[in-house]
């Protein structure tokens, strides 16, 4: 279970570059696209290959593409969400630094699949760097003639701009996103209508995430029944995994969905096992926002399955005993991690990150964050714990966006799988005072 | 972004004459035709990150009402962009400012002792500036370079894997860097004034 699909070429030096790039069989999905194929041939491809949008959600991208508005007269838009904000994740980053043209092709196949004449990658702020390569890598397009007027020859013209953030998390969600490109704070939109019907501009648009765009070259030149082939059955093709945290090989990985969970961390292939001979004690599996699983439950499922690196394995109990393969930020945590510590460091991210549009996600995380720094601090009192849950359960559902969710959610399992932890901090604060959190594990017990 | 809300000094407006030079502004211009006819507003994030470039590392009211007046828009929405975002500031900042991550991933491989060293070896808390204007102390959340924890940036670089050494080289280098260019000023107003 090794076939690849994103970072074949990775090692061809100079892949960067657009030359080196067609001379690997670049841009040969374009001219297949454009010249062979339908707009909606190339949508039911992509449906049939079962590609799941790779930003965390997972929702099909075929089903996303389906649902634009091709009746209205309007101009129609593909955005590339490239705001990859999500702790613990940074494939996009690696691809676009890497492979930028793999991006390129996959989004002007989409762009005439959809109807679409303007694309924009909106990268985020911080990745100053990014823009540039992918700036170089678009003009090289232009002069190429991938992109402009009359695109080989056809009656297709596309122009596709690279737009910048500015440091808001927030951001990366669909609705935000496009609040952001026109000009505004990144307060999340209320659906419906959803993007596809009033997007950008008041248009039709698709959002789609870097990695899931930079697959369709894939789908359009081999079909997407032989997508299916790749990975394990619901759950198609690969993933880009970004691991860290501690383990000895931190890194992107892209793996063929299905992959067993123990064979990822502890395979040098991967991640090479637990830094410094420690054992291993949780994971967060698809970024930050999704639920921690301690050792036993990563492994294997409760009902004592292997844990699979699949939509649905790490999904399995849903979120009792289960978690999420989300964005594929793979956090690694070992024996000496503080849980209450680390997910107060989170809850912070989630109180600064909040848009503050909606009370419970804008007072919820700050009340979460106050009382977990107590209880970090030997401060707690005996009833934050479930004080804590009460808050979580009133955030969830209850905002616009999913970012509420998103900060529930680790509050929640940590307390759920880790509660002795938080009781030790509550009855033992003379202890949690004291000692330095690397240390403090091994007090827990 | 909401602890932003109290820290900027929005109402102190100079009156300052604020102007792009021509490359700049031929620039900006560029980046606003990028969009379509009657949404230039869309403008906004690029040219402010070029306005706080070519304006003292910092937006202050002056520059925001430039940039409302290129683009089209009223002031307010400019401030409302300004204040969200946090790669804007509001304050005036060092030559350098130091970012370190402060976020999950970066905490468990030795982000916090990073932040403490760096404020150490400075002798500034988070937040604060060298008295020389050299170093802006601040810290972020997730840059997406998890995998090469701990990081921060400077300016536009990213600096990974970081070790107290590498600090010391880093800052020692800036330094030395930043008293060149000094030097080099210098011998040039000698020659010719």
């Amino acid at each position: 279970m090794d076939r690849k699909i994103l970072l074949e070429n990775i090692d061809i030096p100079g892949i960067q570059s657009f030359e080196t790039f067609r001379s690997c069989g670049g841009y040969l999905a374009v001219e297949k696209a454009l010249k062979t194929m339908a707009p909606d041939e190339i949508t039911e491809e992509v449906k049939k290959s079962g590609l799941k949008g790779r930003g965390g959600a997972g929702f099909p991208a075929g089903m996303k593409w389906s649902f634009i508005d091709k009746k209205v007269d309007k101009p129609r838009y593909l955005i590339c969400n490239a705001d990859e904000s999500e702790p613990g994740t940074f494939k996009d980053r690696y691809l676009m630094e890497k492979i930028p043209h793999l991006l390129i092709e996959g989004m002007i196949c989409a762009c005439y699949a959809l109807g679409a004449n303007t694309g924009y990658i909106y990268v985020r702020g911080e990745y100053k760097y990014i823009i540039g390569i992918l700036n170089k890598a678009v003009r090289e397009a232009y002069e190429a003639g991938f992109l402009g007027e009359n695109i080989l020859g056809t009656k297709f013209k596309l122009d596709i701009v690279v737009h910048s953030g500015a440091g808001a998390y927030i951001c990366g969600e669909e609705t935000a996103l496009i609040e952001s490109l026109e000009g505004k704070r990144g307060n999340p939109r209320i659906k419906p209508p959803f993007p596809a019907l009033v997007g950008l501009y008041g248009s039709p648009t698709v959002v789609n995430n870097v990695e899931t765009l930079a697959n369709i070259g894939y789908i359009v030149n081999n079909g997407g029944e032989k997508y299916t082939q790749i990975g394990l059955g619901r759950s198609t093709g690969t993933k880009l995994i970004s691991a860290c945290g501690n383990i000895n090989k931190p890194g992107v990985y892209e793996i063929e969905l299905g992959v067993s969970v123990r064979d990822f961390i502890y395979s040098d292939q991967y991640c090479g096992g637990i830094k410094n001979n420690k054992e291993l004690k949780a994971v967060i599996a698809g970024g930050s926002s999704v639920p921690i699983l301690p050792k036993d439950l990563i492994l294997k499922t409760a009902s004592g399955e292997d844990r699979l690196m699949t939509y649905e394995s790490l999904s399995d109990g849903g979120f009792v005993s289960g978690t999420m393969l989300g964005s594929g930020g793979f956090i690694v945590y070992d024996e000496d991690a503080c849980i209450v510590r680390n997910t107060w460091n989170l809850t912070r991210f989630y109180h600064h990150e909040s848009c503050g549009q909606c009370s419970p996600c804008r007072e919820g995380t700050g009340w979460m964050e106050n009382v977990l720094h107590r209880l970090e601090n030997g401060e707690g009192r005996s009833k934050d714990i479930d004080l804590l849950v009460s808050i979580a359960a009133k955030i969830e559902g209850k905002t616009i966006c999913p970012l509420g969710d998103a900060s529930a959610w680790p509050v929640a399992s940590a307390i759920r799988h880790f509660r002795h932890e938080f009781e030790f901090h509550v009855q033992h604060p003379e202890i949690v005072k004291n000692v330095n959190h690397g240390s403090l594990a091994k007090y827990v017990g | 972004m909401l602890g932003k809300r109290i820290n900027h000094s929005l109402h102190q407006k100079q009156n300052i004459v604020v102007c792009f030079s021509g490359p700049t502004l031929e620039k900006v211009l560029k980046i606003i035709s990028r969009y379509p006819e009657g949404k230039q507003k869309s403008a906004i994030i690029p040219v402010l990150h070029i306005a706080q470039e070519e304006f003292g590392g910092y937006l202050n009211v002056d520059t925001m009402d430039y940039v409302a007046g290129l683009l089209g828009i009223e002031p307010i929405e400019v401030y409302e962009v300004a204040t969200f975002y946090s790669q804007y500031y509001l304050d005036p900042v060092g030559k350098y400012v130091i970012e370190t991550c402060r976020t999950g991933p970066c905490a468990i491989c030795g982000g916090e002792a990073i932040q403490s060293y760096l404020e150490k070896k400075l002798g500034i808390k988070t937040g604060e500036s060298t008295p020389d204007g050299l170093f802006t102390l601040k810290t972020v959340e997730c840059l997406g370079a998890c995998g090469y924890a701990p990081v921060m940036q400077i300016n536009t670089e990213f600096y990974e894997f970081l070790t107290p050494q590498k600090i010391d080289k880093i800052i020692n280098t800036l330094t030395k860097k930043s008293e060149e260019e000094k030097a080099e000023n210098s011998k040039w107003t000698e020659k010719f004034f």
